[in-house]
């Protein structure tokens, strides 16, 4: 092929992917655009942009307050989950662990769950121990979830490392916790990274539990928020959009940003066995 | 056993520990609990609470509302999952073939995948609106999209097939880039065309982490919720409405916490079950392959 034919072809995929994307780029031009031009289509293109939907949505709106929700429950179920399944993964990839197929099958098991199938006996708990509608019950069950696909990946990743460094760490004298803080976790850090970040686009897009066991501004997070986001007499669309873009705003920074360890995680989710 | 033996088996214990008791306390604990939900008849707010055997299950038999959600459940995951592919594939094989700009083209992919699916819900509500929707603007006809039920299951179909098939491409492209080059080299010099290399060796190559991508996606697509809810609630006139959906209202909408486990049991049935066919099917392919 020429590369001319090369040149064009690329285009043609770029031009197509960028197509893809259009309902995205719809949003973000609606999400600028006049109140008054919203429903007057066509034109396609506003006579000018406004930060006015922005403004609305940041003062009247629970959405700052919800953002404040989403990113402390997505940050703290990310540790929580990586506290607990560092250690857990590493029993799993190297320590004798007594009935350690029948782990990796729940394990494997329990990431096919659905939530649906939880939801009212976890209701039921958080009402009993008065954990609905704070931060610590979504969290707790955030986590959880999480749990079975953080050690899945963290076992596959801590796999292949060449386990001559613990060896070596361990002739050295060192004890379990030194190993981790010295050997481990600097040769792990990207596997922790692509782990991380999967563990935090769950919590942070987690419709389901979220609004079920939310009640009021006090938890709710941002998934809930924009699909409660109210009306007075009509639907307020570039609100809507400013919104949408305000809860896309984290996932699209780890696309953009850290796109590596994203597709090594979703990659290694799927391949590692 | 040695007593240094002993010993790390108790430190690998110590290690799962954690995570034992979480998923005790918040998956195994629930998931027996939500069995035997099903089996009562607890209507709260009717101060009702009584052992109910197998009732829930014997009304769902012939309960036309839920036969109808089982349909549109399978409707709506064979629609989803079948198109996700085709175009999943269509989109690895474009981006493979680019000399430049592949990252540019995994990051518009993974724009829409990395979304909360509530904001792909808004997105596409938007592009549906009767009269300012882009999709009615382009095509110049008002089709009522959410509110025609012929039209509102492909349309959600269409949502959900537009934020999930940068997975299965993103998984696709990952296997297709370890393909070594001499493979295709090799084919070349048998003077295999284009058409018999795509066939006869990038397909078969890329069927088992297609098949594992299907199994991932056929798991979410029985279990999808949150784009139905918050772009149709299920409507119109229920043709949307799965069995997830179904399940969810019964639970939290008309509170009928027994009759909405029963149906939610039968969404985890029915999940475990695709699950271990799949799983089943994965092992055949390894011994053969």
């Amino acid at each position: 092929m020429s590369a001319r034919l090369r040149a064009l072809a690329d285009a043609l995929v770029m031009l197509a992917l960028a197509a893809y994307a259009i309902p995205f780029f719809w949003q973000l031009l609606t999400s600028f655009k006049p109140e008054a031009e919203l429903l007057r289509v066509p034109p396609l293109l506003p006579s000018r942009l406004t930060l006015e939907h922005y403004r609305v949505v940041i003062t009247q709106s629970l959405m700052p307050r919800a953002l404040g929700n989403s990113l402390g429950i997505a940050s703290l179920t990310t540790l929580l989950s990586l506290v607990a399944g560092v250690p857990a993964a590493y029993a799993v990839a190297r320590l004798p662990l007594p009935g350690k197929r029948l782990l990796l099958l729940a394990i494997v098991a329990s990431t096919a769950f659905p939530q649906i199938a939880t939801v009212s006996p976890l209701y039921l708990l958080m009402r009993a121990l008065e954990l609905r509608d704070t931060w610590a019950g979504l969290i707790l069950v955030h986590a959880s979830f999480a749990l079975p696909l953080t050690i899945w990946l963290l076992a596959g990743f801590i796999r292949e490392i060449p386990i001559e460094a613990e060896e070596a760490a361990a002739v050295d004298g060192a004890g379990l916790i030194a190993t981790f803080r010295w050997v481990l976790i600097p040769l792990l850090a990207p596997g922790l990274a692509s782990t991380a970040l999967l563990t935090f686009l769950f919590s942070w897009n987690e419709f389901l539990f979220a609004y079920t066991f939310t009640v009021s501004e006090a938890s709710r997070t941002i998934p809930v928020a924009l699909a409660l986001f109210p009306g007075v007499f009509e639907v307020p669309w570039g609100d809507i959009a400013a919104a949408s873009m305000l809860a896309s705003l984290p996932p699209i920074v780890i696309v953009v940003a850290l796109q590596r360890f994203l597709v090594q995680g979703l990659v290694a989710g799927a391949v590692k066995e | 056993m040695t007593s240094r033996e002993a010993a790390a088996r108790r430190r690998a214990l110590l290690c799962v520990a954690p995570t034992l008791i979480a998923l005790g306390a918040l998956t195994v604990y629930p998931g027996i609990w939500v069995i035997w939900l099903s089996l009562q008849r607890r209507i709260p707010i009717f101060g009702v609470s009584r052992f109910a055997g197998l009732e829930n299950y014997a009304f769902l038999a012939v309960d036309p509302r839920f036969w109808s959600a089982a349909r549109t459940t399978a409707a709506f995951t064979l629609g989803s999952v079948a198109l996700e592919v085709v175009l999943g594939v269509a989109a690895a094989l474009a981006i493979q073939g680019q000399r430049r700009g592949r990252r540019l083209s995994i990051s518009l992919l993974l724009l829409a995948w990395a979304m909360p699916a509530v904001v792909g819900a808004k997105l596409f509500e938007w592009l549906y609106h009767p009269a300012a929707g882009l999709i009615n603007v382009v095509l110049g006809y008002p089709i009522n999209w959410l509110g025609d039920p012929g039209v509102a299951l492909p349309a959600v179909i269409l949502a959900d097939v537009w934020r999930t098939m940068p997975f299965v491409a993103v998984l696709c492209y990952a296997r297709l880039l370890a393909i070594p080059d001499d493979v295709y080299e090799a084919a070349q010099v048998d003077g295999a065309g284009r058409l018999a290399t795509l066939t006869r060796i990038t397909l078969p190559l890329l069927g088992r982490i297609l098949l594992l991508a299907v199994l991932f996606r056929t798991l979410d697509a029985l279990r999808a919720f949150d784009i139905m809810f918050v772009l149709t609630g299920g409507g119109p006139a229920g043709t949307t409405e799965t069995l997830t959906v179904y399940a969810y209202r019964a639970l939290f909408q008309t509170l009928q916490l027994g009759f909405g486990s029963a149906v939610s049991v039968i969404v985890f049935a029915l999940v475990m079950a695709v699950a271990w066919a799949y799983l089943r099917l994965l092992r055949a392919g390894t011994v053969a392959a």
